[in-house]
């Protein structure tokens, strides 16, 4: 008994100060790697829909909490005023959840461009939501907060052929974007008005 | 057990090198010889990992009950190799998109727990760090050869840039994963050879 007592005390022992060790170097490299992140995989698709824009969109960027999430948001400098903003939302595609990032002209709520950060879509048919800028090209001007929907769902935005449910999760995305722009509107003017142009 | 030091650091580098002669840790040797920079990459992993467990494990040996100890083992190499993957998500991005799974997949490659069991288990301290550094070192050198091989005939690079003029037509089968079979099985027949006398 005794020995099976020490068996499970080393044992336990041992997973506790992983665990321990871990938690802290975790703590110290979150930062960093979230940076990581927005560089290398947020980055890309934010710089392509702010295309245009005079400022470093990926320095200038602020966070906002939204009820239990921490969003960040990224502000694109047009014609020296920052009037855009570009945040990340996320749909339900055909394999997995689809990182969606949205650019909103705040002054008169349009969709300014849509991109695709993340995905687990089939090459070749899904994966074209991220590569053929036309299927994104049919949010641009709309107003952020109308319910898109794809047109066999009774909506105006045309699927990609032969893949229907990328469509719907992108669709999805965007207007889960249009949900968080609706809540947190007031958030967002807050900030931007302190950002200098 | 009249070995010296160098004799423990040595004997990872040639006589007992990880892949070709102990033939153990094909896993990364074959996916992650692609290109050098992968190859370097996945080696340092595993030598930063190695000599770190081997030291706690030799140092813990006369703790760590007998029953339990491949238990015991498998938690001090997660630690060390969880260390590795969060350290290089937030210092070398791109590597670890690339390398990916076998970050992780470290934990169970057979050097690791070969070393622990057969080495850092019933050794001192010392020698236990020169058969970790020999042994890791091993790796990443074998793993570097076979990443040359294979990147400069699939793919006409090393290290990213071009290696043959533009007139160079690439042998793709050698960085397809049947290529990384067939260099790896000339590699051990040259070692064989060699090791003949």
């Amino acid at each position: 008994m005794r020995e099976m007592l020490k068996l499970f005390l080393v044992v336990t022992l041992f997973g506790a100060i992983s665990g321990g060790l871990l938690a802290g170097v975790r703590a110290g490299t979150k930062e960093r790697i979230e940076y990581q992140q927005i560089k290398f995989v947020k980055g890309p698709a934010v710089l392509e829909i702010l295309k245009g824009c005079s400022n470093d969109p990926l320095a200038t960027r602020f966070k906002i909490q939204d009820g239990k999430e921490e969003r960040s948001f990224f502000v694109g400098v047009f014609d020296g005023k920052p009037n855009t903003v570009a945040f990340e939302s996320s749909g339900k595609g055909y394999g997995g959840d689809i990182g969606v990032v949205v650019a909103v002209n705040i002054d008169n709520d349009q969709i300014v461009g849509v991109g695709v950060t993340t995905h687990r879509e089939t090459p070749g048919l899904g994966s074209r939501a991220k590569t053929d800028p036309r299927f994104a090209a049919q949010f641009k001007g709309q107003p952020v907060m109308e319910p898109f929907k794809v047109k066999s769902d009774g909506g105006k935005i045309d699927a990609l052929s032969g893949a229907t449910v990328t469509s719907r999760g992108v669709v999805g995305g965007v207007v889960a974007s249009g949900e968080i722009y609706k809540r947190l509107k007031f958030n967002i003017a807050e900030k931007m008005k302190s950002i200098k142009s | 057990m009249a070995k010296t030091v160098l004799q423990e650091f040595t004997k990872g580098l040639w006589a007992e090198v990880p892949p070709y002669r102990l033939v153990l840790g094909l896993c990364p040797a074959l996916a992650m010889t692609k290109s050098v920079d992968n190859g370097v990459g996945m080696g340092l992993a595993v030598t930063f990992v190695l000599v770190c467990s081997n030291v706690l494990i030799s140092l813990l040996r006369k703790v760590i009950p007998r029953n339990v100890r491949i238990a015991c083992f498998i938690v001090v190499v997660a630690t060390f190799v969880i260390i590795v993957e969060l350290v290089m998500q937030a210092y070398a991005y791109t590597l670890f998109e690339q390398m990916g799974i076998f970050i992780p997949l470290i934990v169970v490659n057979c050097i690791l727990l070969g070393r622990a069991e057969a080495f850092a288990s019933k050794n001192s301290v010392i020698p236990s760090i020169a058969d970790g550094f020999g042994m890791g070192l091993g790796f990443t050198i074998s793993l570097t050869i076979l990443a040359a091989i294979r990147e400069v005939l699939g793919n006409g690079t090393f290290l990213n840039k071009a290696v043959f003029g533009p007139s160079f037509e690439p042998y793709a089968f050698m960085v397809t994963a049947p290529g990384a079979f067939v260099c790896l099985g000339l590699m051990l027949c040259i070692m064989n050879l060699l090791g003949k006398k």
